[in-house]
């Protein structure tokens, strides 16, 4: 009988290396959660500059035109992202601390090249699309650039991102349709979508 | 009937080596140190288990420089991951059998 439980012990050993080995499970559902809110923030300071006084649910007829304008709006959309950034990197290695295992090793080095070879691809396509003036798929290309990273990428994290990605995209796809809901959009999928499912993974990983 | 007890990888009952060749069929490749960090071993211990993978041909290595540095890059081989998939079911049909 002790055999055979060593034999069970060794299974279990095995399916939980593989997974380690494979999966950055260093990432926090709580650094989820607050680039949500960074998101929900900077749509807000977004709203006030470009929108206001429409209602925030209302249809944007006219497209933006004027160059400072959209070099502010790109200025918060890179805060957002830089500062969300190091939320996750802290928050990461936190809980890494925590687990007794190097926040940068061989996973997350996979991990960060999984995801960068979509985003910087994605973000090299939109500054052509502002360059030429395409403003109003701008928000939509965000969505789907970002949706196909995590799709890429979740191999190397926890399951739910892989249905993040897809929210991401499918939310992308409508936002295309619809360019005046371009803000709205952004809104949900940066901010809702983060908050739902860092939430959803925090209860899930974190306690 | 087969006694599964003989279906056990001779090579694989050793436990360091089992965990290896788990992270090889898991992973394209996997590098000297990332290995040593996430199977918590000494360099000797590994380097000892890692050739005797190689000398069965369950592994392959490839030796290059990183930042002159020199790196090493273990793969898994057909031979290796038909080898590991066989233990695992040997040992699943064990515990089967003892359950009975």
């Amino acid at each position: 009988m002790s055999q055979n439980e060593a034999y069970q012990k060794d299974i279990e050993s095995i399916r939980q290396l593989m997974e380690r080995s494979v999966k950055f499970l260093s990432l926090s559902g709580l650094s989820g959660i607050l680039a949500g809110l960074y998101a929900l923030a900077g749509a807000g300071a977004a709203y006030f500059l470009v929108h206001f006084p429409l209602f925030p649910t209302s249809y944007r007829q006219e497209s933006l035109q004027a160059d400072d304008v959209i070099l502010k709006l790109l200025g918060i959309a890179i805060l957002v992202l830089v500062v969300s950034l190091i939320t996750g990197y802290v928050l990461a290695d936190r809980k890494a601390k925590k687990q007794g295992v190097q926040v940068w090793n061989a996973t997350s080095k996979r991990l960060v090249v999984n995801l960068a070879i979509p985003l910087v691809t994605g973000a090299l396509f939109i500054l052509v699309l502002l360059w030429h003036g395409h403003y109003g798929v701008a928000a939509p290309a965000c969505l789907v650039f970002y949706g196909l990273a995590l799709l890429n990428a979740s191999a190397n994290l926890f399951d739910e991102i892989r249905y993040l990605g897809y929210s991401e995209i499918v939310l992308g796809l409508i936002c295309a349709l619809l360019p005046g809901y371009g803000l709205f959009f952004w809104a949900a999928g940066f901010g809702v979508l983060h908050i739902l499912y860092g939430t959803l993974m925090y209860k899930k990983y974190d306690r | 009937m087969k006694n599964p007890f003989d279906s056990l990888d001779k090579i694989l009952e050793h436990r360091l080596r089992l965990q290896i060749v788990s992270v090889l069929v898991a992973n394209d490749s996997y590098d000297f140190n990332a290995l040593k960090e996430l199977l918590e071993t000494t360099d000797g211990n590994l380097a000892t288990h890692l050739k005797a993978l190689e000398r069965e041909k369950y592994i392959s290595i490839n030796k290059s420089f990183v930042e002159r540095k020199p790196n090493t890059r273990y793969k898994i081989t057909e031979r290796g991951r038909t080898a590991f998939k066989k233990h695992l079911e040997a040992m699943e049909e064990l515990i089967k059998q003892q359950k009975r």
